[in-house]
This record gives structure tokens, sequence and C-alpha cells, in this order.
């Protein structure tokens, strides 16, 4: 659709006129506080994408705290995948134990994870440990919840189905009561990958010796503000890259389903 | 080669307790086509569960080729009601119509060649590919079909199978079981709540009473064969049997008088 290609362009022209009046903005505004973008992705360019094309053009400082940060938040969005969907895909069956847990559910998940933050030093002391059990505490939740609904929302008569034609245990819960749950697992995992972000930002601050958090956090405190900026708009970066990474995945694997229907 | 013995559903219990089917007592024998017809809420949904062992009866049984059925006994598949619902819809066409065969056949060529003659079968070459939402309501139902016919099952069971198509794709259905049934082996019992449609499939046409459904009739058709839409039924005899099982099915006034004296017989 000629629209929808419009569309598109628009997006990025506004993106581009957003830019210009910052930078043209903050230009004339000359505060320490506000660095032009200009002089944002300079830094940027510089401290993270400027080396060698045998490490992708990566730089020592980037392989040092961006792929550690990067690590964290994949680990434990894995983490708390492995644990929360086959966990959520048995309380969804089984509604008796659900109705008994989910007071503790919703404890659990209504605690800040950030408060939950000193335990899991005191358990695993600073590092990396530490910084992946706060981000699955706080990830986990979206995923095993909506698991959990969508589990619990398998259509009756495909389960019926399944039951006429005899499958097995197994099939039924790899031809019917996975693929049927996905819509919902994914609509968590959005959810919990935006989480994950914050959450990785937040340990790093709180205690690390790597990462985009620690790195922001020493910014800070030297006042470094483009430094600062910079770790800002790479963190936008990051969570729109994964995202749309998310998405890709999410048309693939649903791209029988509803929402992805429309031509 | 399938033998109901005063089979009874109640569901519930005490005072609020409801009989769905009561008594039920009927024989199909090998190569039959019966239809089961009733007013709406006659239990004839739930005597088809009891039949595919999907639903166990109160009292009563049910054989099928001599062995009693306790649950989903081999040899037999359902076309259920709710066609668009029943099929997996992040499967495509030829999966869906190869899903039970992973019990019988081994190999993925083999079921999925399987699944091709099926669906050529039913009319539909050449969809496996597509995925079910793709189709119209009449190709998602020659879908489901072509899934129970996969297996080569000797008795098949629909139940109120084209209860939401257009009337041409309803008559190009019935035709279409009217021609499997030529062409194999295959006793099928159909519940429908379409006098026509059931005097115009069926060998014989069992009435049920208003729930709790009781067998107020079985009827034998004779009408001669091949059916032909038009033909069939302009005959004398389909209008006379279409008056005879509506007044069967509509008669209220009759249900206490002969489920009363059924009721007496048992």
């Amino acid at each position: 659709m000629s629209w929808k290609r419009l569309d598109w362009g628009w997006r990025w022209i506004v993106l581009i006129a957003g830019v210009a009046a910052w930078q043209l903005w903050t230009a004339s505004a000359r505060s320490s506080f506000f660095p032009e973008p200009s002089a944002i992705i300079s830094s940027m360019y510089h401290l993270w994408f400027s080396g060698p094309a045998a490490h992708v053009f990566l730089t020592a400082d980037a392989t040092g705290n961006l792929l550690p940060s990067l690590g964290r938040v994949l680990a434990s969005l894995a983490i708390a995948t492995a644990v929360g969907m086959p966990l959520g895909i048995a309380l969804g069956r089984s509604p008796a134990v659900t109705a008994y847990l989910n007071p503790l559910l919703q404890f659990a998940r209504a605690l800040p994870v950030v408060t939950m933050a000193p335990v899991f030093i005191v358990l695993f002391k600073l590092g990396t440990q530490m910084e992946i059990a706060t981000i699955v505490f706080g990830t986990i939740w979206p995923i095993l919840l909506n698991t959990i609904d969508g589990a619990a929302s398998v259509d009756p008569v495909q389960l019926e189905t399944a039951r006429a034609f005899k499958m097995t245990h197994w099939q039924r819960l790899t031809t019917v009561i996975v693929p049927a749950t996905l819509p919902k697992a994914f609509a968590g995992f959005r959810l919990s990958l935006s989480l994950s972000l914050i959450l990785m930002v937040f340990a790093e601050l709180v205690g690390s010796s790597n990462g985009i958090g620690y790195e922001m956090s020493n910014a800070s405190n030297a006042f470094d503000m483009t430094l600062l900026w910079s770790t800002i708009v790479l963190l936008g970066i990051l969570g729109y890259l994964l995202n749309a990474l998310l998405t890709a995945g999410e048309r693939h694997a649903l791209a029988w389903h509803a929402i992805n229907r429309r031509d | 080669m399938l033998e109901v013995t005063d089979l009874t559903r109640t569901y519930g219990h005490g005072p609020t307790a409801y009989t769905a089917v009561k008594d039920v007592s009927f024989t199909v024998a090998q190569g039959e086509l019966v239809s089961i017809v009733g007013p709406s809420g006659c239990g004839k949904s739930t005597l088809l569960r009891c039949i595919s062992g999907l639903t166990a009866p109160t009292s009563g049984r049910v054989t099928l080729r001599d062995v009693p059925v306790t649950g989903v006994p081999d040899g037999l598949a359902v076309v259920l009601q709710e066609y668009g619902r029943s099929l997996f819809p992040w499967l495509t066409v030829r999966d869906n119509v190869a899903m039970p065969l992973k019990r019988t056949t081994r190999g993925r060529a083999a079921r999925r060649s399987a699944a091709d003659a099926a669906l050529a079968a039913v009319g539909l070459p050449g969809s496996g590919d597509k995925y079910p939402w793709q189709l119209s309501g009449g190709m998602q139902q020659r879908t489901a079909i072509a899934r129970a016919l996969a297996a080569d099952p000797a008795l098949l069971l629909m139940d109120e199978p084209f209860g939401s198509v257009d009337a041409q794709t309803r008559e190009d259905l019935e035709d279409l079981v009217l021609q499997v049934r030529r062409e194999r082996d295959i006793t099928i019992l159909v519940v429908t709540h379409d006098i026509d449609e059931s005097v115009y499939l069926a060998d014989r046409v069992i009435v049920l009473t208003a729930g709790p459904g009781q067998v107020r009739a079985d009827l034998n058709v004779t009408l001669p064969s091949p059916r032909d839409q038009i033909e069939t039924k302009g005959h004398p005899d389909f209008v006379h049997l279409r008056t005879e099982v509506s007044r069967l099915v509509r008669s209220r006034d009759d249900v206490t008088v002969q489920s009363g004296a059924a009721a007496s017989d048992s």
C-alpha cells in the first residue's frame, strides 16, 4: 500500500525533524546539562563503534561494557522463560492448584523488585549472579502470569478434538496447548523485555564492575554529561532493536494468529 | 456393528440433576448410514458423545464390534459440530488432516501422502499448504471430514456436521457424505436437527423425543440409490417420510404418551 510506504517515510521524517530541533535548541541554549545530539552521536561512535573491523567495529569499551549488559539481559530472559513458561503451562492446566497459589503469586508479583535487591546482594554478593537474580525476579512475572492465562484459556473444543483423536499427553501438549498458549506468552515476553532493560541498568547501578549501568554511574559521578546521554541514547536504541527482534520472532511463530492476519 | 443398550446419561446430582438421554437402545449394522434426529435439547449430542467414548454413560452400555466402549475406541472418528474451532489454526490443512495419523502411520512422507489422498477424496486437492482460516466454512468442514477419514475409520460419527453453512454448501456436503459412503466400507451415524437431511442421507432414521431423549421411532428409508438432491427430494416416498418424521419430531402431545409407554416397557 502506498499509504503504508508514506507512513513509514513520515516516521523517519518526524524522527529526523525531532533530532534536528533538539540539535538547534541545544546548540543555541549551550547548557552543559544538555549536550548537542551531534556531540552525543560522535561520543557514541568514538567510545563504542570505532573499533577494528575484526571486532565488528566494537571498541574495547564496547566489548567490556555493552556485551556484559546484553549478556545479562539475554541470560535473564532465557532463565525467566525457561522457568516461567513450563511452570505457567503446568499451572494454567491445573486450575485448582493455581487457585491455591494465586494469593502467593499476586503477593510475590506485587513486591517491587527494587526492594528485593538488598536481599539478592546478601544472597549472591555483588556481581553478575545478583544482577541476573534481580532481572529474573522482575521479568518472570509477566511471562508466568500470561502463560498461566493462555494455558488456562485453551479452547475446550480443541482439547476435545485432541481426545477424540486419541492424542498422547505429549502430543496434546506440543500440538495443542503450547501453540494455543503462545499468543498470550508473547504478550508477556514483550513486557518482560522492556522490564529487563530497566532492571539491568538498575542492577548495574547498584553494584557492578562493568556494564552500561556501571558506565552510566561513572559518567554521572564524573559529571560527564555527554557520556551520560550517550548511554541513555544507547539504551533507547538497544530497547528498540530488541523489541524489533521480538516482533520479528513473534510474526514468525504466530504467523497463523489473528493479529498477524491483516493483509 | 454398533450396539447401544439402555443408555442413560444424567448430568448433576439431586434435585438439579438433568437427564439428557434415557434408556436409548438401537443397533447399527455394518455399512449402514443412520441419522438421529430430534427437537433441540433432546440429548442428540450427548448420545453421540457416549457412543464415541468422550462421555461415560450413567447406565447402559455401548459396544462397537462386540467390544464395550470405555474410552475413544480404535477405528472410530468424530466430526464435531464446531468444525471451525476443532481445526488447529496453527497447523496447515495438510498437517491438520495428518494429525490423527501420528498414532497409526510411521514416517512423515507416508502421513503426508495419506493426508493428501484424504483431501483429494473430499474435493480439496491442492489445499494442503493453506491454513484452515484461509478456507471458506464449507471447505473447513471438508477438511474436518478429511481428517476423520484419514485414518480410515470403520465408524464415522458426525454431530450436526453442516449446521452453519449455507444451503448450497450444505447440499454439496451431504452428497460428499453419500459419496464417501459409496467409496468406502464405512458405517456412518449422523446427528442432525434437519429433517430433510436426516431422510435424504440415511438408510434409517431414529427419531428422539424432547429431553430426556428417548427413541420415539426407528424408520427405514427405502428411497432409491444413488440419492439426488432434486430427484430424491421430489420423490413421493421422500415427501411422505419427511412429513412422518416432521410430525414425530414436532408433536409434543405424543411425548408423554409415548415416553410413558416406553417406560412401562422397560
